[in-house]
C-alpha cells in the first residue's frame, strides 16, 4: 500500500504538489510512482526560468525499468530543481515526499489549480 | 577470470603476433603511413598462448544462454531459430567472393536472388514495391517515415506535421517520427488492448501525417478494428505505417497491404531468421503501396530483357536516396532469401500457425497453473503477456525475480517490464520451432517458481543461484558503468 499524505495535492500522472508559504509550489513524484518505476538511476529537470503550461513535460526520471516524463501540474515558471538528485536519484525511492522532491515552480497569475486531486481522489485514481 | 589476468609478460603466439625482432622490418615496409602515426611500443594486449586464448573464449561461449542451448522465450522479437542450411548456402563461394563493384553482367545470380527476395516480400506483405537497402530495423523505420514525408511534400501537404502513435507502441516509433521532423501524438489503448477508436477519431485532422502501428500490437493481440483505423486515418489524409516487429504472427495469413497499410518495414533478421545480435548485422527492408513507390530508397534490383540491373537515382528521381554504401547487408539478405525459399508459401503460413498455436497453448497452461493473463478475454497472437501484479503484492516476488529464477531452471528469461502499460509483466513468445515437450517443461518451471514464491520467497528473490554470475546490481550497473579493465599495478 503506498503512502499518500493528506496535506498534498496530486495529478493523475502521479505528481504531488506542496504549497509553500511564499506562494511557490514544490513538485515531486508520488510513492506509488516510485514503486512502479523501481530503482531510480537518473533524473534530469529542465533549466530554471522556463515558462511552462499545465501538462508540459519538464523533467525525466529514469529507473532500471523505464524512463518517464514528469509534467508541470499548473501553468508556471520553473524556479529551481533539486540538485541533490544528480548524484543521488535514489532519494526519490527512499523519501519521495521529502528529500526526493524534483523542482519548485512559481504558478502563473490566475493559474488553474482546480483539476488537481486531493489525497482521497488520487487514492481512488490508482486503486483497481 | 579475465583474459588480462592470465597474461604473463613475454608469452605470445608467434604465429598470430609479430615478435620484437620482426617489428623494425614491419615498420620499414609501412612506407605509406606517416612516421608520426606509427607506434613504438606494442599494444597492451593480454599476453597468452594460443591454447589459453582458445580455452578462454570457448569457456565464455559455454556460459552463454543462447537459442542453440536453451528455450528462448524472447522469441522473434529478439532472435528465433536460424536454420543451419541458410548459413551453409549463403556461404557458397560464388556469394562470398562477389565484389560489390563488379559489373551487373558478372553479378546476375546475386541480383536475381535479391530480385526474387523483393518479389517474395511483396507477395507476403501485399505491397507494390520493396527496397532491401535499410541496414537495420531502425533505419527501415526511418526510411518508411521519410517516404511518408516525401509524399506529403510532393502533394503540397507539408503542413502535416504530426504522427500518431499508440501508447502501446515500440519506443522506436515515436523516436523515428521525431528523427524525421514530426511531432508525436499519443493515442491511448482501450481496456481490451486495442487502439481507442474514439480517441483516434478525435486526434486526426489536417495536421495528421500518418499513424505508426504494430499489428498484432505489443500487447500480443490482433487489432480487431484495423479496417476502421485505416479508414479514419486515410479519410483525414494521413498514411498508415506498419511496424513489422510482429510479422511472425501473421506470415502467410493476413497481409498488411490488405489491412490498408501504405508502408511497412520488416526485420528480416527476426521474422526471416538470420543470426544477429549485439547490434547487427540486420536488415530493415521496406515495402510500400502504390502511392509511395516513387520514393523507395535506392538501389533496388530491376528486371529487363537484358537481365537484372541496379535501379538508381536516374530510375527513381524522387527516391529518398541512399541509406548504405551498397544495398544493405548482403549476408542477411541471402539468408532471408534461402529461409523463404526453403519454407515456400505453405511453410510461411505454418510459421504463423505454429507460432500462434504455441503461444496460445502456453497462455492457457500458465493460466491453469495460477498465472494471470493481462488480457484474459483475448486470444494471443504469437506472444502474450502475463501480469505478476498479484504475486508482487501478496508474496513480495516481482516479475524480475521470476525471470531470474527461470535462468536457474535452464530457460532464458522472457521480456520483462515491457510493454509499460501492464504492471509486473512478462511478455512471452515461444516461436514456431519449440516442441510440445519443451513448452511443457517451461510451464512446469513457471509452476515450480510460483510454489517456491509462496513457500520461500527469498529463494526466488535472490535468484539466480546456479549461474556463473549471481544477481546483478542493476542500479550500480546503470549509474557507474565501468567496462574498462585496468591493471591493478597501474591504478
Amino acid at each position: 500500500m503506498s503512502n499518500i499524505p493528506e496535506e498534498l495535492k496530486y495529478t493523475e500522472t502521479h505528481e504531488w504538489i506542496r504549497s509553500n508559504s511564499d506562494g511557490t509550489l514544490t513538485v515531486g513524484i508520488t510513492d506509488h510512482a516510485q514503486q512502479a518505476l523501481g530503482d531510480l538511476v537518473f533524473v534530469e529537470v529542465n533549466a530554471a526560468g522556463e515558462t511552462l503550461s499545465a501538462g508540459d513535460a519538464c523533467a525525466v526520471v529514469e529507473s532500471v525499468k523505464a524512463a518517464s516524463d514528469v509534467y508541470c501540474p499548473v501553468a508556471a515558471e520553473l524556479l529551481e530543481s533539486n540538485g541533490a538528485l544528480e548524484d543521488a536519484p535514489e532519494l526519490i525511492n527512499s523519501d519521495p515526499y521529502g528529500d526526493g522532491w524534483l523542482f519548485k515552480i512559481k504558478p502563473a497569475d490566475g493559474a488553474d489549480t482546480s483539476s488537481l486531486l486531493n489525497a482521497g481522489a488520487y487514492a481512488d485514481s490508482i486503486a483497481e | 577470470m579475465l583474459i588480462f589476468e592470465q597474461s604473463k609478460p613475454g608469452r605470445k603466439t608467434s604465429s598470430q603476433m609479430p615478435s620484437d625482432a620482426q617489428l623494425p622490418h614491419i615498420k620499414e615496409s609501412l612506407t605509406d603511413i606517416p612516421a608520426a602515426l606509427l607506434r613504438d611500443t606494442q599494444p597492451l594486449l593480454p599476453e597468452v598462448s594460443e591454447l589459453q586464448a582458445v580455452r578462454h573464449y570457448t569457456r565464455l561461449s559455454q556460459r552463454n544462454f543462447s537459442i542453440d542451448t536453451e528455450f528462448y522465450p524472447l522469441g522473434s522479437c529478439t532472435m528465433k531459430y536460424n536454420p543451419r542450411a541458410c548459413n551453409t548456402l549463403a556461404m557458397l563461394p560464388g556469394f562470398l567472393n562477389r565484389h560489390p563493384f563488379a559489373p551487373a553482367a558478372l553479378n546476375q545470380g546475386f541480383l536475381q536472388t535479391l530480385f526474387e527476395l523483393q518479389e517474395m516480400l511483396k507477395a507476403v506483405t501485399g505491397m507494390q514495391g520493396v527496397s532491401l537497402t535499410p541496414m537495420a530495423g531502425a533505419q527501415g523505420e526511418f526510411a518508411g517515415v521519410a517516404m511518408m514525408r516525401a509524399y506529403h511534400q510532393a502533394n503540397n501537404q507539408s503542413h502535416r506535421d504530426e504522427i500518431l502513435v499508440p501508447d502501446a507502441a515500440h519506443g522506436t516509433n515515436p523516436a523515428t517520427a521525431i528523427m524525421c521532423g514530426y511531432k508525436v501524438r499519443e493515442i491511448p489503448t482501450g481496456a481490451d488492448g486495442d487502439v481507442d477508436i474514439e480517441s483516434l477519431r478525435a486526434a486526426v485532422g489536417p495536421q495528421t501525417a500518418g499513424i505508426m502501428l504494430t499489428n498484432p500490437s505489443t500487447l500480443g493481440v490482433f487489432e480487431q478494428r484495423i479496417q476502421e483505423i485505416a479508414d479514419i486515418v486515410h479519410q483525414a489524409g494521413g498514411l498508415l505505417y506498419y511496424d513489422g516487429a510482429n510479422l511472425n504472427a501473421i506470415l502467410g495469413k493476413v497481409r498488411p497491404g490488405d489491412m490498408g497499410f501504405d508502408v511497412i518495414h520488416m526485420n528480416l533478421h527476426k521474422t526471416f531468421s538470420t543470426p544477429h545480435g549485439g547490434g547487427g548485422p540486420g536488415s530493415g527492408a521496406v515495402g510500400v503501396g502504390k502511392r509511395l513507390l516513387p520514393y523507395l530508397p535506392v538501389p533496388l534490383v530491376g528486371e529487363s530483357d537484358e537481365g537484372y540491373r541496379w535501379l538508381t537515382e536516374s530510375d527513381l528521381p524522387q527516391s529518398i536516396g541512399r541509406l548504405s554504401g551498397f544495398m544493405g547487408n548482403a549476408g542477411v539478405l541471402l539468408r532471408a532469401y534461402i529461409y523463404m525459399r526453403m519454407l515456400g508459401k505453405d511453410g510461411m503460413r505454418r510459421v504463423a500457425e505454429y507460432a500462434t498455436l504455441n503461444a496460445n497453448y502456453l497462455l492457457v497452461q500458465l493460466q491453469k497453473r495460477g498465472f494471470d493473463a493481462a488480457y484474459p478475454q483475448r486470444r494471443a497472437s504469437h506472444e502474450f503477456i502475463i501480469t505478476l501484479k498479484k504475486q508482487a503484492q501478496q508474496l513480495g516476488v516481482n516479475a524480475m525475480a521470476f525471470a531470474k529464477r527461470l535462468l536457474d531452471k535452464g530457460f532464458h528469461a522472457p521480456t520483462t517490464y515491457f510493454p509499460l502499460l501492464v504492471p509486473e509483466c512478462l511478455l512471452i513468445e515461444p516461436t514456431e520451432t519449440e516442441s510440445l515437450e519443451e513448452l511443457d517443461r517451461f510451464v512446469e518451471a513457471m509452476a515450480e517458481i510460483l510454489i517456491e514464491a509462496e513457500q520461500d520467497s527469498a529463494l526466488v528473490n535472490q535468484a539466480p543461484h546456479s549461474l556463473p554470475v549471481r544477481k546483478l546490481d542493476d542500479v550500480r550497473a546503470a549509474k557507474s558503468l565501468d567496462l574498462v579493465w585496468r591493471d591493478k599495478v597501474d591504478s
